[in-house]
């Protein structure tokens, strides 16, 4: 296992690659007959001996034209993928467990289109494009996240059985691609205007005297606004309500490591900080973010919502912190 | 070039795509249809309705018919051809088994798969279209064929794209496979088949002379036109009246049908004289699945593999099933068999018992007369007697002969030979039958001596003491043109003859000549194209006494050099540059040998204004080139702009500051 691996690394080479755009030369791009292709050779060795037997000197024609017809196919589809030109661009960032695209640039500069190309990660999924001769065109290939962080989705598989499908030819351009993966946010109510933030000299009239409805209870919540007569309203019930007030479109929020419940898990702490990030901002509030280690003071707006993310997306990752 | 875009993409293929499903239907069309000619009626009908029922499932979109609904139709298509056929194996049976898959495989083609599957079916039933025929059109036919099935699979691997482009495409890979074909046909090791035992129909439709003759079984045969086979001599050719082809020889009668009597101890080998000058001659003949090799009347000098037979024709050693090259040397004038073995003579005398009592009643009136009178005698009653010369006989009773010579007196080769031979062993003299070909007509294109099946004959050889066998041929006592001019002059107008026999027109006859010389050329060069002719051909080439490794080798050299020049060929050609950005390029270089370079980022205004600055001299001409590219290369310019830009270059004041 070990002893393939390695073979298929020095076969492959597989390495970033580090000049851009990559031009497909002929010493990557490899083909192999298909399933199909297999057949075919059977099918036409079947036929030989039926031409033989037989002596059908038009068979013999007709299995020969088939034979050149396979060699000539070799030909056509390592062109089709040959002096392909790729430069990679930059991915968006996307939340774990959804599919992020990475966008790769073709140019294609030979007068014949290129057809049937297909890229794909390593156990992802597939993407076919047709490129008209002498064009330009973006694909965007997906990759399915799984965590947070910063990702490598690795080399691409860049296939074609065009045109007659009895050949695989294919290519493993790397193309230096990277992509932040936010966390999978969790949706829990957003914690109330922090009481504990420092140079919170808007703690008088921080909208908490206006009340907005009553939620479940969380660890984090202040005991104060635990609503007592709701509760012994619905005593059936185990959950504890909070009265929860809203605050004007001025108010900070602090959104912070330290009000997220502490039994749960790291990456869990951080998937509700997303989700209070997602629904700050789906409130245009002014939010802040703090984390061990760093904070971003509040505001708002798309740019904001970026970096608050990516710095959850970041948490822990060795690596300059926020430096992007 | 066009800006980048990002473009639509396909989800991968699971499923087949609904527009690639007639492309597969023309496929099962194209591949299973021309065997409707040698396919019985029902399945034929099965065949298209087949095909029919699934065009319009596509047309309406409908559902597929269930798995079971197929199984069943197969079971019943098996069990009709088992029953028809009376096997599921032989050459036929399979090829309706194959037609029939072709016809409903369609019926249950979900994925890409099953489209890959009907290709390869496809593929095979091309193949089996050379069981029936090997002729020029089938080649074509082959050709045509061949580029759907490729346009198909690139349908179906390329997606939706314009028809012409698909057609287009095909017909570029088949035009780059031909050479390949070409080096495999003619360097490709060839193996003599069959490799296995073939089953028993491989050669049903195969006709010719038949190993017996009863009556109506040449003049059946002289309604081909089809071409028997076709000779070249060395020298001069011989008369047409002695052109005699000798088929097999019968010996036995029972009343009805002439055969050559099955004997347990071979008799020895005939002793010919010749006397006459001898005549070499080769001949290609077609298949007809018997071992005559209808050498001229007698062959000296056999091919190899061949052997004469005590009754004087040439023989192979396996019958005869592929069109096949032989040379003789024959001699016309000979005395064969001088001292025959009294069991062949005794043979020569027997006749059934009984039958024909007038016949024998006359051949006794002779029994007292020398051999060469009684001949004479009975040659003289078919001349002078009214014996007519015609392919349509009345039907003879039991005792034949005698409605023959007496009654009817209306027949054909066949019953003036039988007659004769009848009448001669009744009479004491041994006589016996001889089928075979007589004449033949010269193809003026090539050179060839053409004999059809129209030339089939049946004459008589008698045995005189002291001159062997000695060959009569009653025909030409009644018809002698028959013998001198064939059977067209011989035959009353209103007699069946085919077409092809009949030309009268000028222009028709020298297009059936060319038409067959073509033919032969095709039948020699390709279907003839087997182990010995590959041998001869690779030694005209050089490559003398090949075996298969050098065969192989130079196959792999010259596969090999040809897949690369293929690979140069199609390799991404350099985009011719753009004539604007040549103009201007040839402009700056000019400026540049005159001391104004342009940096590689300057643009084209940018540029001028900096000429105007360093050259005010040149600074007109400059902004005129400069504004004439910016609007070639980002307005609306066009030819006039481009005009105007060229000339510029030639405005440019000589360089001598």
């Amino acid at each position: 296992m070990r002893l393939t691996e390695c073979f298929q690394r020095w076969l492959f080479r597989v390495a970033r690659d580090e000049q851009l755009p990559i031009v497909l030369s002929q010493r990557r791009i490899f083909i192999v007959p298909t399933p199909g292709g297999i057949l075919f050779a059977v099918v036409l060795a079947v036929m030989l001996i039926g031409a033989i037997n037989y002596n059908l000197s038009l068979g013999h024609a007709l299995i020969f034209l088939l034979a050149g017809l396979g060699l000539v196919a070799m030909v056509h589809t390592f062109h089709n993928l040959y002096g392909l030109r790729l430069t990679p661009g930059r991915a968006e960032p996307t939340f774990a467990g959804d599919l992020a695209h990475f966008p790769l640039e073709l140019e294609n500069t030979r007068r014949q289109s290129r057809r049937a190309l297909e890229f794909s990660f390593r156990d992802q999924p597939v993407v076919t494009v047709d490129l008209a001769a002498e064009s330009r065109a973006t694909v965007a290939i997906p990759w399915a996240t799984q965590r947070r962080g910063r990702v490598d989705p690795g080399r691409v598989t860049l296939a074609t059985r065009y045109p007659l499908g009895l050949l695989r030819a294919w290519s493993y351009p790397y193309p230096p691609f990277t992509c932040v993966v936010y966390p999978h946010p969790i949706r829990t109510p957003l914690p109330p205007p922090s009481p504990g933030a420092p140079a919170d000299h808007h703690h008088g009239d921080s909208g908490q005297e206006d009340f907005a409805g009553l939620r479940p209870r969380q660890i984090s919540d202040p005991t104060r606004h635990i609503a007592w007569k709701a509760v012994a309203r619905r005593s059936d019930e185990q959950v504890l309500l909070v009265k929860q007030f809203s605050g004007g479109a001025s108010d900070e929020l602090w959104l912070d490591w330290s009000l997220t419940p502490v039994d749960r898990g790291e990456e869990d702490r951080l998937s509700i900080l997303a989700g209070w990030i997602l629904a700050a901002d789906e409130q245009q509030a002014r939010y802040g973010l703090r984390l061990p280690g760093q904070h971003i003071a509040p505001s708002q707006g798309n740019t904001h919502r970026a970096s608050c993310l990516q710095a959850l997306a970041l948490y822990g990752e060795s690596g300059p912190p926020g430096g992007y | 070039m066009k800006a980048g875009h990002r473009v639509g993409t396909r989800p991968p293929q699971l499923l087949l795509e609904h527009a690639a499903v007639p492309w597969l239907l023309a496929v099962a069309l194209a591949t299973a249809g021309p065997h409707a000619g040698h396919l019985p009626l029902w399945l034929s009908l099965l065949v298209g309705g087949a095909l029919l029922w699934r065009a319009g499932l596509w047309l309406q979109g409908g559902q597929l018919p269930p798995r079971w609904s197929l199984a069943l139709l197969v079971i019943g298509a098996v069990a009709g051809i088992g029953w028809q056929f009376h096997s599921l194996l032989g050459k036929d049976a399979g090829v309706a088994m194959l037609v029939v898959f072709m016809a409903l495989k369609p019926l249950e083609m979900r994925s890409p798969r099953d489209a890959l599957v009907i290709i390869m079916l496809g593929y095979f039933l091309l193949l089996t279209h050379y069981f029936y025929s090997q002729s020029i059109p089938t080649g074509l036919w082959l050709l045509t064929a061949m580029a759907l099935l490729t346009a198909t699979l690139i349908r179906l691997h390329g997606g939706a794209q314009p028809l012409a482009a698909i057609a287009r495409y095909a017909g570029l890979l088949l035009l780059q496979a031909l050479p390949f074909m070409l080096i495999l046909y003619l360097l490709f090791p060839r193996v003599a088949g069959p490799l296995w035992g073939l089953p028993q129909d491989a050669y049903a439709g195969l006709s010719g002379l038949s190993n017996q003759m009863s009556p109506g079984s040449i003049s059946n045969l002289i309604q081909s036109g089809a071409i028997a086979f076709r000779s070249q001599f060395v020298g001069e050719l011989p008369e047409k009246s002695e052109l005699y082809w000798r088929g097999p020889v019968f010996d036995a009668y029972d009343g009805l049908t002439w055969t050559a009597r099955p004997r347990n101890t071979p008799l020895p080998a005939p002793v010919i004289e010749a006397i006459g000058s001898s005549h070499a001659y080769s001949s290609i003949l077609e298949a007809h699945n018997q071992r005559w090799l209808l050498a001229l009347d007698v062959p000296t000098r056999l091919p190899p593999d061949s052997s004469l037979a005590p009754t004087l024709e040439a023989l192979a050693r396996e019958p005869l099933r592929v069109r096949s090259r032989f040379s003789f040397t024959s001699t016309l004038d000979y005395r064969a068999n001088r001292s025959e073995t009294s069991e062949a003579l005794q043979q020569a005398l027997t006749l059934p018992p009984k039958l024909n009592p007038r016949t024998r009643a006359l051949a006794d009136e002779w029994k007292s007369r020398p051999p060469e009178k009684i001949a004479e005698a009975a040659l003289a009653m078919f001349r002078n007697q009214q014996f007519h010369y015609t392919l349509r006989p009345p039907l003879l009773g039991p005792d034949a002969m005698d409605e023959f010579l007496f009654v009817a007196r209306r027949g054909f080769c066949e019953h003036y030979a039988s007659a004769f031979v009848f009448l001669m062993r009744a009479a004491g003299v041994p006589a016996r039958v001889v089928a075979g070909y007589q004449g033949g007509e010269v193809n003026p294109v090539d050179g060839y001596l053409t004999v059809r099946q129209s030339d089939a004959h049946a004459w008589a050889e008698i045995w005189l003491a002291g001159k062997g066998w000695v060959r009569v041929d009653p025909t030409a006592a009644v018809a002698p043109s028959r013998i001198e001019q064939g059977i067209v002059a011989a035959l009353p107008a209103g007699d069946p003859l085919p077409t092809l026999v009949r030309l009268d027109a000028q222009w028709m006859r020298e297009l059936r000549n060319r038409w067959e010389a073509a033919n032969n050329s095709w039948n020699q060069w390709v279907l003839g194209y087997n182990p010995q002719r590959q041998r001869e051909v690779l030694a005209r080439l050089g490559l003398t006494d090949p075996d298969w490794r050098s065969m192989s080798a130079w196959l792999a050299v010259l596969c090999g050099v040809l897949l690369l020049a293929v690979t140069l060929w199609t390799l991404p050609k350099r985009r011719a540059a753009d004539p604007a950005l040549r103009a201007w390029q040839r402009y700056c270089a000019q400026l540049g040998r005159r001391g104004v370079r342009r940096a590689e980022w300057e643009g084209p205004i940018a540029f001028a204004q900096r000429v105007a600055d360093v050259r005010p001299e040149l600074a007109a001409l400059t902004h005129e080139a400069a504004e004439c590219y910016a609007e070639l290369r980002y307005g609306r310019g066009g030819g006039e702009q481009l005009r105007l830009l060229q000339q510029c270059v030639h405005r440019l004041p000589p360089q001598g500051r």
